[in-house]
């Protein structure tokens, strides 16, 4: 286990959201904005990358029998640190989307890093595997919260200054002159449809890239026969 | 051996074949609807022609661009795109800006045909899809009907048909409310000679039921259609109303009227039928034509919407499998037993 494979494990080949398919429920829900995705995202990549330290520190002490609760109470713990912090310090993000920070001691990715990852494998190596896990989870929400915003308000960057404060106020960009966009986008439906196509377009890459590394294999063999 | 010796048949069963194939099949579809088509557009003008048009592009350069290379002409030729951009265009208000109508038939094939695996694997029928589709995502623009054009308005255009996306325009000075809107939000009964002739506004193709009828005795004379399904929804539509309109016959609408407003007649004819999406057992048909029947009464009568037509095909289309899974005929031989 490398540095390098964690890295592209979290982002791209075992991607929380894209691949694991955990997390869906804030994924779906709160990706309404790109402020709001950020908001989540940000959240969780802190949790998720504290949470696997924790982990990981008491990995050696921490009874088999007991393990699940424990790492849920660490979990827990965590969430709660960052839900008072939103308050005190992102007090109007956080009356909208304040349900998800709570429900991120549900999201399966973390109580999986935790269980799979965290409790195997030493601390640096595990707060790597987190902050990745949840910069991919980050990755995905944002790439959501930009289609859907675009296409359901026809806005982008609107609200920022719920994230950062009054010098965001004019990162707004408008494209429609009506304020109406395609409603859907903003719906439920629109979000899973928007997943689907999001799931197809990696297996595409995917298929794509391994098509390529195939040819050169190929290649590699014939350069390997030539040289005697 | 000569391989035109007519002594010995090397062929595999079934050796008695009818001469239907798809293409025929969806040529007696359009066939069947060109009075409907003319008729829409004789109504609402030139404006109904361009949404069709543009429907029917959009379907079909979507079938086009997803079908792979070899089946490009081939899956073009045996029409079904075509039937479901003309379809999705027919339950389409004629004063639809045009991009939204080509978006419609985009989806309506991408979401409701190819992402399932092509013809014959669609769980839903694609057009209805298509218009779900719309109504979720431009609500304001699905429900702003015209009334029909005068013979000076005929070659209008109307100004929302030509708005560009995410730009603001005007709404058209004229709208009227389609007959079951007008019952249900204003006690108005619209007569029902014009709700049988057409000239009401509404949809494209729903307005004229007799244009329609008469599609449906064709597709049935051609045996396109399975009878059991419109004969099945259209009773339990005059049943359920009817026996609604003993209670209070001031609230509930009569049973022909529910027969002939709204999109329940071109539904029932042209999407419930849908071989793909509908049962294939006879019992299975029935089950399948009583459940939109009810549906449609419940939705028209206690729904928020005037009309419910499209939800109740797409839920019952839902429960296909379901339903062919459990009147799966014993088969021959086995006797009574069930497994």
């Amino acid at each position: 286990m490398t540095s390098k494979q964690i890295i592209q494990d979290g982002l791209w080949s075992n991607n929380p959201a894209l691949v694991q398919l955990l997390g869906l429920c804030p994924l779906l829900a709160v990706s309404n904005t790109v402020a709001t995705s950020l908001g989540l995202g940000l959240a969780t990549v802190m949790v998720l990358g504290a949470s696997n330290c924790l982990v990981a520190l008491i990995r050696n002490q921490v009874d088999e029998a007991t393990r699940l609760p424990l790492f849920i109470l660490i979990i827990a713990g965590f969430v709660t640190c960052v839900d008072l912090a939103m308050q005190a310090w992102s007090f109007e993000l956080h009356q909208r989307i304040s349900l998800f920070i709570a429900l991120i001691v549900t999201n399966c990715t973390l109580l999986g890093r935790a269980e799979s990852f965290a409790s195997k494998n030493p601390v640096i190596y595990s707060l790597l595997d987190g902050l990745m896990m949840g910069t991919g989870f980050l990755l995905v929400l944002l790439a959501m919260g930009f289609c859907r915003e675009l296409l359901g308000h026809g806005t982008l960057f609107s609200q920022m200054d719920l994230l950062f404060g009054d010098t965001a106020k004019n990162w707004t960009i408008q494209f429609t002159t009506d304020g109406q966009g395609f409603l859907l986008a903003v719906l439920p439906p629109g979000a899973f449809m928007l997943m689907g196509l999001f799931l197809a377009l990696k297996n595409i890459v995917d298929e794509r890239l391994l098509v390529s590394a195939r040819a050169r294999d190929i290649q590699r063999v014939r350069i390997d026969l030539r040289t005697p | 051996m000569n391989a035109k010796d007519p002594e010995l048949l090397l062929e595999h069963a079934p050796l008695l074949q009818q001469g239907m194939s798809t293409p025929q099949a969806m040529r007696d579809v359009i066939y069947s609807l060109v009075p409907v088509t003319l008729a829409g557009i004789w109504f609402f003008g030139l404006s109904a022609l361009l949404v069709l048009v543009v429907s029917i592009l959009g379907a079909m350069l979507t079938e086009w661009v997803f079908s792979s290379a070899e089946n490009k002409t081939e899956s073009l030729w045996d029409a079904s795109a075509l039937v479901t951009g003309l379809l999705l265009g027919l339950t389409l208000p004629p004063g639809l800006p045009l991009w939204m109508a080509f978006l419609g038939g985009v989806v309506a094939i991408g979401f409701g045909k190819i992402i399932w695996g092509g013809l014959g694997n669609n769980l839903f029928n694609p057009a209805l899809v298509g218009r779900a589709f719309l109504l979720a995502t431009f609500p304001i623009a699905m429900t702003t009907w015209n009334p029909v054009s005068d013979v000076d308005g005929f070659f209008m255009v109307h100004a929302t048909n030509l708005a560009l996306p995410f730009m603001h325009v005007e709404p058209d000075a004229m709208t009227s409310a389609t007959p079951l809107g007008l019952f249900k939000f204003e006690q108005e009964a619209t007569p029902i000679i014009n709700l049988f002739l057409g000239n009401t506004s509404g949809s494209l193709g729903e307005t004229s039921g007799l244009l329609l009828l008469l599609g449906g005795l064709y597709l049935w004379w051609r045996r396109d259609l399975d009878w059991r399904i419109p004969a099945s929804i259209l009773l339990t539509v005059v049943v359920f109303s009817g026996i609604l309109g003993l209670f209070d016959a001031e609230r509930f609408p009569t049973p022909l009227f529910s027969l002939f407003s709204g999109g329940l007649l071109l539904g029932t004819i042209y999407m419930a039928t849908d071989p793909v999406t509908s049962p294939i057992t006879p019992k299975g048909a029935w089950i399948f034509g009583c459940g939109i029947g009810c549906l449609v009464v419940l939705i028209r009568v206690w729904g928020g919407l005037p009309e419910g037509v499209m939800y109740a095909i797409l839920l019952m289309n839902a429960a296909t499998p379901l339903i062919n899974r459990y009147t799966q005929p014993t088969v021959f031989g086995r006797g009574k037993e069930r497994s």
